[in-house]
């Protein structure tokens, strides 16, 4: 260690635990990724992304959907639909605990939240995963609402966004969570018979079966900047390969350098992008 | 071939061996033993029966995996005639853990598609133990779009412990290859009857299980993860894999109790590996009778009913709108 750096005064310890994790309490937040300390209300009028990094923070579905939307004329869909524990499934702890404790956590009923509003005027039915509800499992009430949201986009004749946040399938329900796998990509035919647009916007971070189902299956797929995107996770790849993964693997850019994706988008632009593509999708004639 | 007996059915291979050696002695001696080896037949079977009665989840995914049973490419044989396999998805590769092409079933043309295990050390390698990359999937789509454009029903067949997780499987999209496969399967425009003949190991099952009608093998599995990979994380431990096998509702019968398979097609006594004959016969039955059931329905009914049966999977409540 040279001189100068005995000098300078260590850098403020990063917290393990919440290197990448939702945003702590308080009046000061600490980046992730750069450890720069910010002032809470400047991240959240920067929708969480870090001013001086460019990090994108994880978000709550309702913050995700609160900034993507336009303030008034939002109606929320199958909030209705709520889980039932089929299966009697308990490993170190019951089903139903979980459950509770994840909707106790997030205020949320289950991970996908879904809401009809406007983005700059254009009508559309939006959804959102909420990653702090069980990692963003998709079970029977992911699949029913994402379904329902689809179907409220065809019935409507609105296009239809997705933001996903998501580890996989909800193990906890047995086979009945893969089968959503297919009844969502199902319920996009229709989407796509009816020729309206269906936008899948992955974030951090998008995995297992829900990756694998209508993910990429969207007529424009867009990423977050740095989102871990991919069919099977790191650690199990590895333990498969047996080799240390290169830098970078599964992470947007490398998606999009190998043409799995559209484009990676700031968080920052998104809502003006996606309004921009969606127009010209569904041929709004160009605002002056 | 000689039977591989699994753990827990080490007094019935213990049994054979006994039968194995009195035939053996019988052969060069003047005394008559047949009635003594018949007897002890008899004693094998109903303790196979015995066992096959109680057993567990975890251990009908050790018959599902077992290294005699009949994969695929068997089932082509001894189900089909006039064979002609397709390789490749015409964009990368010829994945060998996917197996297809056009083939006879009593007499007419279908598509056979199915996840191909190897049998020995090299061969199982080649198969990849049967987990198929993005190409493996691309190659099956493409054949099911070869199977609708001349009208051929597409038959497939499930046994894999699932999608390959590999660095370039992970670079050539899988998950947009299986996903890509849901999304067209739901609508193509020909029957499609799946049937679980092994493992069925999670989506890279499932990216060719969608159809009109699921069929399951009376000792296959199907499951959203394997037993093994619940248990490490759920439990945090290899060693509730068979709590987990319980747990997770794998076996047929309980996925027929849960609406999410629509036919378990019995197996011989042992399972399918001890009489792969009799086992032909039965699927080739059960295959017969969906078939012509789907063929009842025009194309539009078909799919209408289709897409239903995709739309009723899911169990949850719904309250008052809130």
């Amino acid at each position: 260690m040279s001189w100068f750096k005995k000098l300078l005064p260590p850098r403020i310890k990063r917290d393990k635990n919440n290197s990448k994790g939702s945003v702590p309490e308080g009046l000061w937040v600490k980046c992730g990724s750069c450890e720069a300390v910010l002032y809470r209300s400047d991240l959240e009028s920067n929708l969480h992304v870090c001013p001086k990094c460019s990090h994108h923070i994880r978000i709550s579905a309702r913050t995700r959907l609160d900034g993507f939307l336009d303030a008034d004329g939002r109606f929320e869909i199958g909030s209705e639909i709520i889980p039932v524990d089929s299966l009697k499934f308990k490993d170190s702890r019951r089903y139903v605990d979980r459950l509770t404790e994840a909707a106790n956590a997030t205020g949320e009923t289950d991970a996908l939240v879904v809401i009809q509003g406007t983005l700059n005027g254009l009508p559309l039915v939006a959804a959102a995963f909420e990653f702090e509800f069980m990692g963003g499992s998709m079970g029977s009430v992911v699949g029913e609402r994402f379904v329902r949201a689809v179907e409220a986009a065809i019935d409507q004749k609105y296009p239809f966004v997705c933001f996903l946040a998501s580890g996989g399938a909800r193990m906890q329900e047995g086979l009945l969570s893969l089968m959503q796998m297919a009844k969502t990509c199902a319920a996009l035919t229709r989407l796509a018979q009816a020729r309206l647009p269906f936008i899948s916007v992955l974030t951090d971070p998008t995995m297992g079966g829900v990756s694998a189902s209508f993910a990429m299956i969207g007529d424009v797929v867009i990423a977050e900047p740095n989102a871990l995107i991919g069919f099977a996770g790191p650690r199990v790849i590895e333990q498969t390969v047996r080799e240390v993964l290169p830098e970078g693997f599964q992470r947007s850019e490398f998606l999009l350098e190998k043409g799995a994706i559209d484009m990676i988008v700031d968080r920052r632009q998104m809502r003006d992008r996606i309004a921009n593509i969606l127009g010209q999708l569904t041929q709004v004639a160009e605002t002056a | 071939m000689k039977t591989v007996f699994l753990e827990f059915e080490q007094p019935i291979g213990e049994l054979e061996g006994k039968i194995e050696d009195l035939r053996f002695v019988q052969e060069d001696s003047a005394v008559d033993i047949s009635q003594e080896i018949e007897r002890l037949q008899k004693k094998s079977q109903s303790l196979t029966k015995e066992i096959y009665a109680g057993l567990k989840s975890w251990q009908i995914a050790q018959v599902a995996r077992h290294s005699q049973r009949p994969y695929t490419l068997d089932y082509i044989e001894a189900l089909f005639t006039d064979f002609e396999e397709l390789h490749g998805d015409r964009g990368f590769a010829d994945d060998p853990a996917i197996v297809g092409g056009i083939a006879r079933f009593g007499g007419r043309p279908v598509m056979v598609i199915g996840h191909q295990k190897g049998r020995d050390t090299k061969d199982r390698i080649y198969r990849n133990f049967g987990q198929a990359r993005p190409e493996g999937y691309r190659k099956a789509l493409r054949l099911m779009r070869l199977a609708e454009k001349f009208g051929l029903p597409i038959m497939t067949f499930i046994d894999t412990p699932g999608a390959y997780p590999g660095i370039g499987a992970e670079e050539r999209g899988q998950s947009e290859a299986i996903g890509r496969n849901l999304f067209e399967m739901a609508a193509l425009k020909t029957p499609i009857i799946c049937t679980i003949i092994g493992e069925g190991g999670s989506g890279g099952a499932l990216a060719i299980a969608v159809g009109d009608a699921t069929l399951i093998l009376q000792y296959s599995i199907y499951s959203v993860i394997s037993p093994e990979g619940c248990a490490a994380i759920l439990w945090k431990t290899s060693e509730k894999t068979s709590e987990a096998a319980e747990a997770l509702g794998i076996t047929a019968p309980r996925l027929k109790s849960l609406g999410l398979v629509d036919k378990i097609v019995p197996e011989p006594l042992g399972g399918a590996h001890r009489d792969p004959q009799t086992m032909a016969q039965n699927l080739k039955r059960a295959l017969q009778e969906v078939l012509k059931q789907v063929d009842a329905f025009s194309l539009d009914e078909l799919l209408a009913r289709r897409y239903e049966r995709l739309m009723g999977y899911g169990k949850f409540k719904e309250t008052a709108a809130r």
